[in-house]
Parts: structure tokens; sequence; C-alpha cells
């Protein structure tokens, strides 16, 4: 018999406090002063209750490189950020491209328990470009992959990325796309612009983006799939996907928490902490970025959470790994700049950061109602205090998030797993 | 002046003149008999060269040398990128040995800052990357000052490959603090794309900015340049880019031609306008020794005074 809950006065998506009866595994019942006996009590005046959020954009590492995380770490980490599913992406050694690989990670997470964990398949065998995958035994494996991406590497060969997006119409899947056209890029370090040009690094232009995504929606177009654009950077990209979007065009985007603040001033410290794909990019596209995923051009928040020991990241910036962790921040870091700067809503937020992301990665119990019946997936969060944002309290088991330092609002306080809490008074369980 | 030296940014106008006021008087005393300072006598110096570049490693050590402070060569080409120990380790070595002050020459743009954050010492930027190279602008802009005097509303000229040019940015940075007027001009290939939010002028045509230039600056042509589409040829490079003794008939009749070094002659450069009476190539070298005297004797204090009395820090 699993413990029963009952949240007292949590204003749901933001609205008024209300009580919420969790019972096997489900919400039982929300109203006023719900009964309490026998069931343990929740306090949660003032806090946020939210769906469990789903990120369609996680690495966890596992396997190969254990030394920066693990399935359980990441997950450990997932939950302490307000997730309840996390969808692990492909670029793992051995590659996530066959039935083997993605259902280890998937009993992985199953064995771990603190979130559930939806692999991604990778588009091309060993991520290389060249020949399909086996995506249709990864769809049919137990795992049930739907998302299919070579995150990390772009799908660049127009041909094979046409093929992928039609075969994999025949499960309902969808092909995220790491945009980045690989010529236009070859060395490159950060964005190309005022900043590149000052501070000597070679230039990640965002015409190496935008043009990779104007031939994806036209020929998910042209095929009539689904398309998912991963971490778009800039505002010609969000130019490029309002247009495929009023064309009619299947497509959906995401956007990092990292792109919706940080800009690539940054790089001036040389500190590759800022090092990521695609780069930081300018103030003017974070701004841009900020309000397409207000107006809904850009559908969901992913972090992107890329974790990496400390000698990755300790060195030249030109030699440095890319990415930068961010399950335990997004929440935060979504807050700072879109539901204090008026753009969103808790409502807004719940839609882009559950939802959403539990549709295009095809969840069925994941990103539902806050209603009787539904999962018991639910997020608790104060908003209201601010604090430094501090790398050893990180529950990854990597410590590269940019934020260090960084006075960032609000607090996950509870996460429950189809009834079970991962997280109570802002710890693990 | 700042702790370190990593950018010509970071020399305000006052630091700028100080430093070449300074390597003025240091030139003017071991011009003499007298060969040797004793100012930085027990100190420290280490030369910390990821690259090759013997000229540049040379005319640190002799301008350490000549300030009588003790100098180690640690050559880690290689060590760094892929293989071997890291940068930070490197650093933490240096720190244990108690260097007072780093003099680093590195492949990857930033790795002076990197080091900073790693060492005690003053940190000197040799060249980084395509980044900078601070002591070039400075040896440069004491070439220009001793044949032409004041630089204020001077007109320099830097042509070639300003993209990847870390000698390009750091004299763009001090040219512009020492209030000269400065031009790039280069195929828009080999111009970063934001050039326009330089404090310079730019152009892509050499004939029309040669007449009213008071220094021309040409820059070597990389080998690795030459096969990336930069331009067609090396051939079309030289031509529409490359200075002649054609060319150097249309510069007025004081203009100094000067080059970095090391030359492709021929190329970005031809023999007869390098060993032009206009060229200054070979006093940039000597000038290059006193300009990092006055840098390594401005950052790492003397013990006593550089030239028989108190140089102001």
């Amino acid at each position: 018999m699993s413990t029963e809950y009952v949240i007292k006065g949590a204003r749901i998506l933001g609205g008024d406090p209300a009580d919420i009866l969790v019972r096997d595994g489900v919400i039982a019942e929300i109203g006023p002063d719900l009964a309490a006996e026998g069931v343990e009590v929740v306090e949660a005046a003032g806090l946020i209750a939210l769906p469990g959020l789903v990120d369609l954009h996680t690495h966890l590492r596992e396997p190969g490189r254990e030394d920066a995380e693990t399935v359980e770490s990441g997950t450990k980490a997932a939950a302490m950020g307000g997730f309840t599913a996390v969808h692990a992406m492909a670029n793992t050694d051995p590659v996530a491209d066959s039935a083997g690989v993605v259902e280890q990670v998937w009993r992985l997470g199953r064995e771990a328990g603190y979130c559930d964990v939806q692999p991604v398949g990778a588009v091309t065998v060993g991520l290389k470009g060249e020949r399909l995958a086996e995506l249709g035994a990864m769809a049919d494996s137990a795992a049930g992959v739907r998302v299919f991406s070579d995150d990390g590497h772009c799908v660049s060969d127009a041909v094979v990325m046409r093929r992928a997006l039609e075969y994999v119409k025949a499960f309902d899947g969808v092909v995220a796309q790491h945009a980045q056209e690989p010529r236009l890029t070859e060395g490159s370090q950060m964005n190309e612009g005022e900043m590149s040009a000052a501070l000597g690094m070679r230039g990640w232009p965002a015409v190496a983006e935008e043009a990779i995504i104007a031939r994806d929606v036209l020929l998910a177009q042209h095929v009539g799939s689904r398309l998912h654009v991963c971490h778009v950077s800039t505002a010609g990209s969000v130019e490029i996907i309002r247009w495929a979007k009023s064309k009619g065009c299947r497509v959906t985007a995401e956007v990092t928490p990292h792109h919706l603040l940080l800009s690539d001033e940054l790089a001036a410290s040389y500190d590759p902490i800022f090092k990521v794909n695609p780069p930081l990019r300018t103030a003017d596209d974070v701004t841009a970025l900020r309000h397409a995923l207000a107006d809904g051009t850009i559908d969901i928040v992913a972090t992107d959470h890329a974790p990496h020991p400390v000698e990755a990241k300790e060195t030249e910036w030109a030699v440095a790994a890319m990415g930068m962790i961010g399950l335990e921040t997004a929440l935060a870091v979504v807050q700072e700049a879109m539901v204090e700067t008026g753009l969103l809503d808790w409502a807004g937020v719940a839609e882009r950061m559950s939802f959403a992301p539990a549709r295009i990665g095809r969840l069925s119990g994941q990103g539902r109602p806050l209603e009787a019946g539904s999962p018991a997936n639910i997020t608790l969060y104060d908003p209201s205090p601010r604090r430094a944002v501090d790398p050893a309290a990180m529950t990854s088991k990597s410590r590269n998030t940019p934020y260090t330092g960084m006075e960032l609002p609000g607090r996950v306080v509870a996460t429950f797993l189809r009834g079970r809490a991962t997280v109570l008074e802002g710890k693990l369980q | 002046m700042k702790r370190h030296l990593i950018s010509a940014a970071d020399l305000t106008r006052d630091d700028a003149l100080l430093v070449l006021d300074t390597a003025e008087e240091l030139a003017r005393a071991t011009e003499g008999s007298m060969k040797k300072l004793p100012t930085l006598r027990g100190r420290t110096v280490v030369n910390l060269f990821f690259e090759d570049s013997t000229r540049t490693r040379i005319s640190f050590e002799a301008a350490a040398k000549r300030l009588s402070a003790d100098v180690i060569n640690f050559s880690a080409k290689g060590s760094s990128v892929s293989k071997g120990e890291s940068l930070k380790d490197t650093a933490l070595t240096l720190e244990a040995m108690g260097a007072d002050g780093v003099v680093i020459r590195h492949g990857a743009s930033g790795a002076p800052h990197r080091l900073a954050n790693w060492v005690r010492g003053s940190v000197v930027n040799a060249g980084d990357g395509t980044h900078e190279h601070p002591t070039q602008a400075l040896l440069d802009a004491f070439t220009m000052r001793r044949r032409l005097g004041d630089l204020e509303g001077r007109k320099v000229t830097i042509v070639g490959d300003i993209l990847h040019s870390r000698v390009a940015r750091s004299n763009v940075l001090l040219l512009n603090t020492l209030g000269a007027e400065v031009t790039v001009v280069a195929p828009p290939t080999l111009l970063p794309v934001a050039v326009d939010t330089w404090p310079a002028e730019v152009s892509y045509d050499l004939d029309a900015v040669l007449p009213k230039s008071d220094v021309v600056m040409m820059l070597r042509v990389q080998h690795e340049r030459m096969n990336a589409s930069y331009f067609p040829t090396v051939r079309e490079y030289s031509r529409r880019y490359g200075l002649d003794g054609e060319r150097m008939a249309r510069l007025s009749d004081s203009a100094i031609v000067m080059h970095p070094g090391p030359m492709n002659r021929g190329v970005e450069i031809a023999a007869e306008v390098a060993d032009s009476v206009r060229s200054t190539i070979v006093e940039q070298v000597a000038n290059g020794v006193s300009a990092r005297m006055a840098v390594l004797y401005l950052l790492l204090g003397g013990s006593e005074p550089a030239i028989g009395k108190e140089v102001s820090q």
C-alpha cells in the first residue's frame, strides 16, 4: 500500500488554493478542505502546483560516460528540478541506435525509479548521418521509442533526413533535428558577431542553424511528417518556424533555459563554462526567443542538460567540452526569464514544460492535467525565495552550471511520480 | 597598470604612454656600454611557449635578461591540447616554482585569461590564437613614435588577414587608445563579420588608402588560408593586396612600411619594399626588446629604479 498524501492549499497552475488528494498513484480528488485522516499531509500554502515536468532533451551519459552522469544521478537531479519524465539523448557510448541500447537505458531508468526515462533513438547508425538506424526496432522495443535524434550532430544529408522523416510516420515518431550546417561550423567556438570578432574566436554563424531549419521545414511539409527542432537559438530561426507553422507545417520547437537567459558577452571571460552547442547568442536573440516561447512559435522548454566532468571545462576554451547542466535550474530560469517578465503565467509554464513536451514525445502517462483521475505526477514549487546558485549543492554528478553565483528565484519543494514522493521539503527521498 | 597584460585594451592611454616612455628610457640606457640593468634581479620570468615562435621567445628572453631576471624557458608545444598535461596543471607547476611573471604564447584564444586564474604572478600575453598580441602592438607603436613622433591623428593602415590576426586586433585597440586613425584593408573574406563595430575604418581597396597613409602595416598570409577559399590564388591576393614597389611609390614621402614578421617575400610584401628605407622591419625586432623590457619592468615592479630614477607605477 503506497503512502497517501493530501497536499494542502497549493495554487494549481498558480490559481486559487485547493487541496489535492493523492492515492494509489493517481489524483483521487481536488477540492477545498479535503479530509486528511490517515494520510500524510503536505503543507503547500503559497506553493504552485504544476504537472510533473517533462524534459524532451536530457543527456544522461550512461552508458559510456558514467564519470559525468548516470541514469540514476541524472534522474535524481531531474526529480530535484521538478521533472517526472526525461528523454535520454542517444549520443551515449555505445550510441543508442539499436533496440538493445534503448532498452538498457529504459530499464536503468525504471530501476532507479526517480523519474520516467524515455530513451531517444539515434536517427542514423553511430550518429554518422549516413544510414538509418533500426528506427522500427527501437519503436517496437520495450522502450517504445517515438523521438529520434542524432543530437550533437546534424542529420545534414538532405536525403537521409527526408527518409527519416518519412519512415517514422509508420509509428507516429518524430525526428528531433540538431540544426547545424557542418561546413559552416567547422571549428566554430562561439556565436559569430561582435563578440567573436573581438575575442578572436572562430564564429558560429546563425545562418548555419537557420539554413538547416529552413530546409527541414520544407522537407517535413513535402512529406507530411512531424519535425521537432532542438534548442532553437536565433531570432532568424524563430522567423522561419513562425512562417512554417503559418503554412501548416507540423513542426514543433524547443528552447533551452540558458538560451532564454544568457548571451554571448559571457564568452569574454573565456571561461568554457559558457561554451555550449548551439552557442549563446546575442541579447536580441534572447529577446526574440522569449517572445517566441510566449506566443507559441516555440512550443516547449527543454533543458539540453549536458553534464561534463570538471577537467573537460577547466581548460582553454577551444578544447573544452560543449554543454551545461540544467535540470535543477530549469524552472528557476524559466521563472526569471518568462514569469517575472510577465511573458508567461504558470499555466503557460505548465503547457511548455509538461503538457506540450509529453505530447511531442507521445508520453501518455505524463503531462496530464491536474485533475481527478490523472496520474499523480505533481511538482510543488515555491516561487518566492531568491538565492545564489551553488554548484556544490547540485544533485547531478557534474558541476558545469553556468549560473554559479547568479541569483535565481524559486525552489522545487516536492515532486511526485505517480503518487510517490521523489522529493519532499526540497530533499530527495 | 593592471597586474596582467592580456589585451591591448588593458592599457589606458596613460598606461600605454608610460610603457612607451619607459621603453624609450630603457632603450637609451642599454644602447651604451651597460647592456644590463639590475632592476629585476631575483625575479623569475617563465617563458611558456605552446607554439613555436623563436623570434618572440628570444625577444622576451633578451628583455628579461637585460633586466637581470632569471629566465626559465618552458616549451610545451603540443602538451596541452589533446594529450599530456593540461594548461591548469602546467600553471600549478609554475606556481610551485614561484614564477613572478609568466609570458605565454598559446594557440588557443583566451589561454592567457585562463592562466591568469590559476597563477599569482603577472601574465603577459605573447600571442594567443587569433585573439591578441599586445606587446607586438606596443613595439609597433614604439617604432612608429620613433619614426613619426606623436601618434595622435596619424593614419595607420593595416593590410591582410585581419580575421585571424592577433597583431591586427591588438594594434587596432592600442592605436585607437593612442589617438591614431586606423584603417584595415583586406578581402571581405578575411575581415570579421562584425568589423564595423571596431574603432577602425574598413576598406577593400588598398590603392585608395595608400596615398593618405602615414604607416602601412603588412600582415603575413598564413599558409593554411591559402587553400581554404579565402581568396582564389596567392597570385591574385598578391596583386590586389600585396605591397610592391609600384604601390610603395604612391605613399607620401614620410610614410613607413611595417611588418611583424616573418615575411612572405613576394606575397604580401615585395623584396624591394621590405629592404627599402621606408621599411622598419629590422627596427621592429630591436624595438621589441625595449618594449618588452618596459612591460616586464612595469608589471613585475623592479626592486630598484629602472634607470636611476623612480618610474611611477
